[in-house]
């Protein structure tokens, strides 16, 4: 039976820029928004009166249905629109034009943890919790024990979360959401956390619960989860949908679009996440060992990353800029960041500086790499995230173990130093 | 064999029709649309959610004190020793021929009730900032469980109260019932200005200064340190407008049998009580669609 569950028509969303600095703001800057509009109507900055109201459309015309036991994958880069239509399908905001019908009960796994409070013990924040979900006290009550269980901290039930690890604070709280059996389950990018044991339990939850009949809408950047959970996914760029299939064509469409393998991407205006104004990033490079270009590598030869950035002001401490190798099915190869030399650790000044690594020759195995670069205070704020910004192809041209032919087991293809010693 | 097959067939229909009867329902999501109506049915849906909440700001609000619950009495009662002190004994103001001190008492515990469930009214939204951006609920729920978790002091500092008529000798009359309409009027007059407030305070964080100030305004206008026998006749027509006049009066009648005894004229302060929680109910629901996008 494939009953619609989703339906949306032409939904559309318009924020106003800055609208964390309106929350903030006081009785005087409002009163005051008029006149400072008025004159930029006089100056001849602004043509209509939309064009007034800083906005901009986070969703613009997007139409699709889902059906009942589907599980649909949501692609797209940051700001794509991704977070704002889970947003506004469970009901946390509303549509600025369209509309969208969900059929039975809603749940989310936007935020997980949401309600928690460190004083209280883990119990009382399943009921809590439980209950800001939507969950009555007999239903909580008849569901705790196979929460605790599913979340594994049987013996800490009773201690207040504060005391809680950020990873049983998480796997709580998932548990909870997880339990909530709703018709609808919306789920955005909750494999960020945990360790692999658990978020192989997640995604395993979660392919149980649209076997059970339920329907899925799963934002996340990790491909290799969409593709092997969703049989559909829409791609949303720019707050368009720009294509709606097979998970398969949707996903190779999306990453040879997004990820491209020139071996550079750049922002003549520099980019980096929304309200941020201590960093932006102007361009991602590869180079190859000869210092050009490309994207498409030899694997026996080393190659250069680089990151091209401003800071416009002086940052004390915990600066720095990364990068996270991915393989193509979705596998993180290594991390790595320019305070990994310990000279640049400290304080930083204001101006534009490039920061460059050297990957190894014969260290990856051939095959499509994807970069995610990024700069951020560490532990306190991420600064800009380029996810999947480019995608390295690193081409077998001989190396390890070519000689003999064979397949290799694992996501790397190291040269080590063998030595063979006769003991008798 | 036949009955078995019948009823068989019977259970068939049934939970066909159950299915028929029963569709998942459906929610409609559109652009707001003016003033909405308040959807009385879906907060009391969320009615355990309510209790929750309560229950979870009792469990947590005297966490990590050193005096725990006994804030709930040392409040109001050192604040009417200062009141004893200062107003009844410096000042000399009268009190209906009452002890200050439970003259003045008497009217302090249903002014905390009042001022401090205003302030947690007006914090609720924005205290709860990450779960309004988090997950859909009626949004009612928090200015709600925020004014009505100020009972939880209220019972304490009540039962003092109570310690206090036994030590001056008074003993309740009949009249006590009343203190129910009475506290009915206190929390509507809580509940309403706190619901404007608690809208207002997403947008304008110059609420949370302006409750503080205007708690403290409020209290001078309500016969709380003074008998409202002070005030003109004229006067007292003015008293009329503040629905915490008539309470606070109303609880020295009902307890020490003197204060404004309950007639007609309390029409005013309760009808005013009731435009506060109404409209303030309608500002908020109506405000409520944008409260995500700018909390």
């Amino acid at each position: 039976m494939s009953e619609t569950s989703i339906r949306v028509e032409n939904l559309s969303k318009r924020y106003q820029i800055g609208a964390q600095r309106i929350g903030r703001a006081t009785l005087r800057e409002t009163m005051s928004a008029p006149f400072r509009r008025a004159r930029r109507l006089l100056r001849g900055q602004a043509r209509s009166a939309a064009d007034l109201l800083e906005t901009f459309w986070a969703l613009s015309d997007i139409s699709f249905e889902v059906n009942q036991g589907e599980i649909l994958g949501v692609v797209g880069a940051n700001g794509a629109g991704k977070s704002t239509l889970l947003k506004i399908l469970s009901r946390i905001t509303l549509p600025t034009q369209g509309r969208a019908e969900t059929r039975g009960r809603v749940g989310s796994l936007l935020e997980v943890g949401t309600g928690f409070h460190p004083q209280l013990t883990g119990r009382e924040n399943v009921y809590f919790n439980g209950s800001i979900l939507g969950m009555n006290r007999a239903e909580i009550a008849r569901k705790f024990d196979e929460i605790v269980a599913f979340a594994g901290i049987e013996q800490f039930i009773d201690t207040p979360v504060k005391f809680y690890s950020s990873g049983m604070h998480v796997r709580l709280a998932f548990a909870v959401a997880a339990h909530l059996e709703p018709n609808i389950l919306l789920v955005d990018e909750v494999l960020a956390v945990g360790d692999a044991t658990f978020q192989q339990k997640c995604l395993g939850k979660m392919g149980e619960v649209s076997s059970e009949g339920r329907t899925v809408l799963y934002v996340s950047h990790n491909m290799a989860s969409i593709s092997r959970l969703c049989t559909r996914a829409l791609w949303l760029d720019h707050g368009r949908l720009q294509l709606d299939g097979p998970a398969e064509d949707v996903l190779s469409e999306y990453l040879s679009n997004n990820a491209v393998n020139t071996g550079a991407r750049e922002w003549p205006n520099g980019v980096a996440e929304s309200g941020v104004d201590e960093l932006k990033i102007y361009a991602v490079r590869i180079r190859n060992s000869d210092g050009a270009v490309s994207g498409v590598l030899d694997v026996r030869r080393p190659f250069f990353i680089e990151i091209e950035y401003r800071l416009f002001k002086h940052i004390p401490r915990n600066f720095r800029v990364g990068v996270v190798l991915t393989s193509s099915d979705g596998i993180d190869l290594f991390d790595s960041y320019d305070v990994d030399n310990e000279a640049l650790v400290g304080p930083r000044e204001p101006g534009r500086y490039v920061s460059r690594c050297e990957v190894p020759g014969n260290l990856l195995k051939p095959g499509r790499v994807v970069l995610t670069a990024f700069g951020g205070m560490w532990q306190i704020r991420q600064l800009a995230m380029l996810r999947n910004v480019l995608t390295l192809d690193i081409e077998d041209l001989g190396g390890v173990g070519t000689h003999f032919g064979g397949k290799r087991v694992g996501v790397i293809r190291p040269e080590l130093e063998w030595q063979m010693e006769r003991l008798a | 064999m036949l009955k078995g097959a019948a009823e068989a067939e019977e259970t068939v229909a049934k939970s066909d029709s159950a299915a028929r009867l029963e569709p998942l329902p459906l929610t409609v999501i559109a652009p707001p649309s003016g003033w909405t109506n308040l959807d009385l049915r879906e907060l009391w849906r969320y009615r355990e959610l309510l209790f929750f909440l309560i229950w979870r700001d009792a469990k947590v609000r005297y966490k990590q004190t050193v005096f725990g619950a006994s804030w709930a009495i040392i409040r109001p009662f050192v604040t009417m020793v200062v009141f004893s002190v200062f107003f009844g004994g410096l000042l000399n103001v009268p009190s209906d021929d009452i002890p200050y001190p439970i003259f003045s008492y008497t009217a302090l515990v249903p002014w905390s009730l009042f001022s401090s469930g205003l302030g947690r009214c007006a914090e609720s939204l924005v205290s709860h900032a990450n779960i309004l951006t988090k997950v859909y609920f009626p949004r009612l729920v928090l200015p709600i469980a925020a004014g009505l978790s100020g009972l939880l002091d209220f019972a304490p500092s009540f039962i003092i109260l109570l310690g206090m008529m036994v030590v001056y000798g008074m003993t309740p009359t009949i009249n006590v019932v009343w203190l129910l309409p009475f506290m009915l009027t206190t929390l509507m007059t809580m509940l309403g200005v706190g619901f404007w407030l608690a809208a207002l305070n997403v947008q304008f964080r110059d609420v949370s200064f302006v409750v503080a100030f205007l708690a403290q305004v409020w209290l001078y206008a309500t016969p709380v340190i003074y008998p409202i026998s002070l005030v003109s006749d004229a006067g007292k027509a003015l008293y009329l407008l503040n629905p915490m006049a008539s309470v606070i009066e109303g609880f020295r009648w009902a307890l020490l049998g003197k204060g404004m005894a309950p007639s007609l004229e309390l029409l005013v302060p309760n009808a005013i009580a009731l435009v506060l929680l109404v409209t303030g109910a309608l500002y908020f629901r109506r405000m409520e669609n944008y409260f995500a996008d700018v909390v």
